[in-house]
């Protein structure tokens, strides 16, 4: 085994926190794998630790597979006593720790440090108690999204928040992602539905933010916690929300003509003071392939599609469909269909869901993005997406998270060309950048991880930044958890030339230019 | 009205080079609760107005200054509301000083708090640096949510300039109704329907009486009315409202006022006093003259803490502190945002 050095560390992230950097080749450079391993069997059963190449393999990617890392050691820590002890050490030793739900993150949030201890929490997967009255379920962190809805359905109750993950992600990645899903509009993002998250520092120190109580006494830093991108501490019980399942649900599926259309149906529903609980939309490319994968009886021939889904007592389900037919035929629609039962909703439903495989399988490789735009813009953006496609030579499908304005284009491109993957990432950069100049985001729910880092230094400026250290140092003082991800450093701002001039100040005038 | 930034920026510059202390105030209207000692008035109504709205996006942008019945009007005439219902709690009640009191209505339990529905917010930081975080769109995981972090914290950590929330359609209609019950059977009833398809949207026990409000479409609250069988109040549109601003006679009591936020299943606190409990539960007012150590430690045992509300010491409201390595943090965070701590020194006294 080759001690892990300053030489080993390819990583371009890694050069992000130059104290990091230095800690490293300080002190873990001493270490081997099997010496980490085997100071951390004093407390975790050796099963649980992993060091050779062939274990740690699984790990060395997350649901952003174009970056790959393979972790120093991983471990699975089982009781929130062994997560304790595991970070004690690494504080002790200042090793890095990148903790791990399930690896779906679409941002490369859970990527390995190639130095680093991963740490997976995919052991601690126990419901721990489910208060049916208090409409609360108290749960470990690996326990998976839909298990939740599953464990309290009996109760006629459910977890709101779904990602389209939510078969196989964890409620821990969701808390430090604040997973969104379909439903965010009416029901909220995971911030709006859980009451307390337990944890550790970096230290090992115990932590609590939120409590049973709606509100409790200091700062909010459960909203810092939550889509803190495991920079703040590694969480080990969260206690979620739970609501009454609506009695009815029923959704429409209507076609447009143009993207326009559609666009103007979506604000016209909101305008008319209806909030469905889903309000989607997808355009041609996405609709066949979603439809070639999933036949899901969309209309193919539609230049985009809406789902427009109402839920809650029947009688008001009723009414809404009926508002929001009427506004869609207003707005052109050429067809609506109402789903005739359960089955025929959960099959419109599960094409939606399934648009990033179903784009998987008619391009070798694609790109995901995650911006939000204010939802007035979308003619705007989705004109300038489709010319830039033309420009790149890179065909764009676009699925919409329409209601909240959280816009996913995926770019179809092919890994085995060379540069195609350069191209691709330089055209959803644009992308990003797009929806940050018509006063959005670039990311709402998939969150920085590795892959936005740089469109962070077009979306704020370098104070704003300045600040998200900040907080990142009264959490973790030393920068060992999950280093380099999230927040890019000012200089790395600076030398990618990509200034955001905020307020009309100019950021870091310290630094020079070129 | 006025939109320039840049003279507050001026103010909390000098004030941090010359580390005098500054009481960030709106209207006033909170400062029977919480209220910095410090001697310096920051005046924030000068910056008031809205600065963007956007009824088809469900996102309203106002100056901090801006009078909370001035936002609520505006959206009122759009068809559209802040649905936390937000305590003036005085005339004079500001936008700035809603997000930072964190205080929420009746309809929080079922609906969401004040930090739910904040978006953004652009805040003059205790350098005096003027900064953005959040934005105006509903979905947004860029950076740590340093927006949401204000909510609540009393301007100890900035002086909040402009604020984005996110807003929701007016409900159109309700009923609400009521029963003669006792307090335990009114826990029961309260724990009991939360977690039920009904169309509640706020709930109160007092002297005797347990009253829910039902709001929706018309044939929704309807269909409810008739299966819940309770008596219909008359003027409920009143007493929520009442109950919201803290105007019926129990907030007038000669007894110190406690709030006790907490698990909302937990029993009857067994204190002697006058109570009243909202949100399901969750919260339980009494007007008691047990001491501070009874009230909390209760409070602690049902998962919650207590802080008094009226008839306490605004400069030091909350009598607890976050220990351990909490407490690390809150100072750590505290010194990020204002390393001179001049912004409204003593705030929000837990740190």
């Amino acid at each position: 085994m080759i001690p892990c050095n300053f030489f080993s560390l390819q990583s371009l992230w890694l050069t992000e926190n130059s104290y990091t950097l230095h800690l490293i080749m300080a002190d873990s450079s001493k270490l081997t794998e099997v010496q980490i391993g085997q100071a951390l069997g004093q407390w975790l059963p050796s099963s649980s630790i992993l060091t050779t190449a062939e274990s740690k393999r699984p790990y060395e990617t997350d649901g952003l597979s174009a970056y790959r890392q393979m972790p120093y050691v991983v471990v699975l820590p089982a009781t929130e006593k062994e997560v304790q002890a595991v970070l004690r050490y690494c504080y002790d030793q200042k090793i890095p720790v990148v903790a791990r739900g399930a690896g779906t993150g679409l941002s490369g949030g859970a990527l390995p440090h190639a130095c680093g201890v991963l740490l997976s929490l995919a052991k601690l997967k126990e419901i721990l108690e489910i208060d049916v009255q208090g409409c609360r379920v108290r749960v470990q962190p690996g326990v998976r999204n839909l298990a939740i809805s599953q464990a309290v359905d009996s109760y006629g109750l459910y977890y709101a928040p779904d990602p389209s993950s939510q078969i196989a992600c964890t409620i821990g990645g969701n808390v430090a992602e604040n997973s969104g899903g379909v439903h965010c509009l009416k029901y909220g993002l995971t911030l709006h539905n859980i009451w307390r998250v337990r944890g550790f520092t970096m230290a090992g120190e115990a932590v609590e933010f939120g409590s049973e109580a709606p509100d409790s006494l200091g700062f909010d830093l459960m909203a810092l916690i939550t889509g803190s991108e495991g920079l703040l501490a590694v969480i080990t019980e969260i206690t979620v929300r739970v609501i009454p399942k609506p009695i009815s649900a029923k959704v429409l599926l209507a076609s447009f003509e143009t993207v326009e259309q559609a666009g103007n149906a979506v604000a016209r529903i909101i305008a008319a003071g209806i909030i469905p609980a889903g309000l989607e939309m997808m355009d041609a490319l996405a609709t066949r392939a979603a439809e070639d994968f999933v036949h899901a009886g969309y209309p193919v021939e539609a230049a985009a599609v809406l789902l427009c889904e109402s839920d809650g007592i029947p009688e008001a389900v009723t009414e809404e469909l009926r508002q929001m037919t009427q506004i869609l035929q207003e707005c052109g629609a050429s067809e609506i269909r109402q789903a005739r039962d359960e089955a025929e909703r959960l099959k419109f439903w599960a094409g939606r869901k399934a648009a990033f495989p179903a784009v998987g399988r008619i391009s070798p490789d694609y790109y995901c993005i995650d911006g939000t735009i204010p939802r007035r813009h979308l003619g705007q953006v989705l004109q300038r997406i489709h010319l830039w496609s033309k420009s790149y030579g890179l065909e764009v499908a676009n699925v919409f998270h329409a209601g909240d304005g959280n816009l996913h284009p995926l770019i179809l491109y092919d890994a085995s060309i060379p540069g195609a993957f350069e191209r691709t990432e330089e055209l959803a950069g644009k992308i990003l950048e797009l929806c940050v100049e018509v006063g959005g985001t670039i990311t709402g729910e998939h969150g920085v991880g590795v892959e936005k880092i740089n469109q962070m230094c077009v979306q704020f400026g370098a104070a704003e930044l300045e600040i998200f250290h900040g907080i990142k140092k009264a959490f973790d003082p030393a920068g060992l958890l999950n280093p380099g991800k999230a927040i890019p450093s000012l200089q790395r701002c600076a030398e990618g030339g990509r200034m955001h001039v905020h307020h009309n100040q100019l950021p870091h005038p310290e630094l020079p230019r070129f | 009205m006025s939109g320039e930034l840049e003279p507050i920026c001026e103010q909390v510059r000098s004030a941090f080079a010359e580390r005098r202390p500054l009481k960030i105030r709106g209207g006033g209207s909170k400062d029977f609760l919480v209220s910095s000692a410090a001697p310096n008035i920051l005046d924030m109504r000068l910056f008031s107005g809205i600065v963007s709205y956007e009824p088809s996006e469900l996102v309203v942008t106002a100056r901090a200054g801006t009078p909370l019945i001035t936002l609520e009007r505006l959206l009122e005439e759009r068809g559209q509301c802040l649905p936390f219902e937000p305590p003036h709690l005085g005339l004079q009640a500001t936008v700035g000083g809603m997000v930072a009191a964190g205080l929420s209505g009746p309809r929080r339990m079922t609906h969401g708090s004040v930090r739910d529905y904040v978006l953004g917010v652009r805040m003059v930081d205790g350098q005096g640096r003027d900064l953005t975080f959040g934005g105006q769109v509903i979905k947004n995981v860029a950076g740590f949510d340093v927006s949401r972090l204000m909510v609540g914290a009393w301007g100890s950590l900035g002086v909040l300039a402009e604020i984005s929330l996110k807003v929701m359609p007016r409900m159109p209609y309700q009923m609400t109704l009521e029963w003669v019950m006792n307090e335990a059977q009114a826990l029961k009833c309260m724990n009991e329907w939360a977690g039920q398809p009904w169309p509640i949207s706020a709930s109160s026990f007092h002297q005797g009486r347990l009253r829910l409000r039902l709001e929706g479409v018309q044939s929704v609250v309807d269909a409810a009315v008739r299966k819940l069988k309770g008596k219909e109040v008359v003027d409920g549109k009143g007493w929520w409202m009442a109950l919201r601003e803290q105007q019926i006679e129990f907030f007038s009591s000669s007894k110190p006022i406690w709030r006790v936020s907490l698990r909302p299943t937990a029993p009857s606190l067994g204190l002697s006093g006058t109570t009243l409990i909202e949100w399901g539960g969750a919260v339980r007012w009494i007007a008691s003259d047990h001491g501070a150590t009874q009230i909390q430690s209760v409070a602690r045992e049902s998962g919650g803490y207590a802080q008094q509300f009226r008839g306490g010491n605004s400069a030091s409201p909350f009598p607890e502190s976050p220990r351990g390595a909490l407490q690390t943090i809150h100072r750590n965070i505290k010194q990020l945002f204002d390393p001179a701590g001049i912004l409204n020194p003593g705030l929000p006294g837990f740190l």
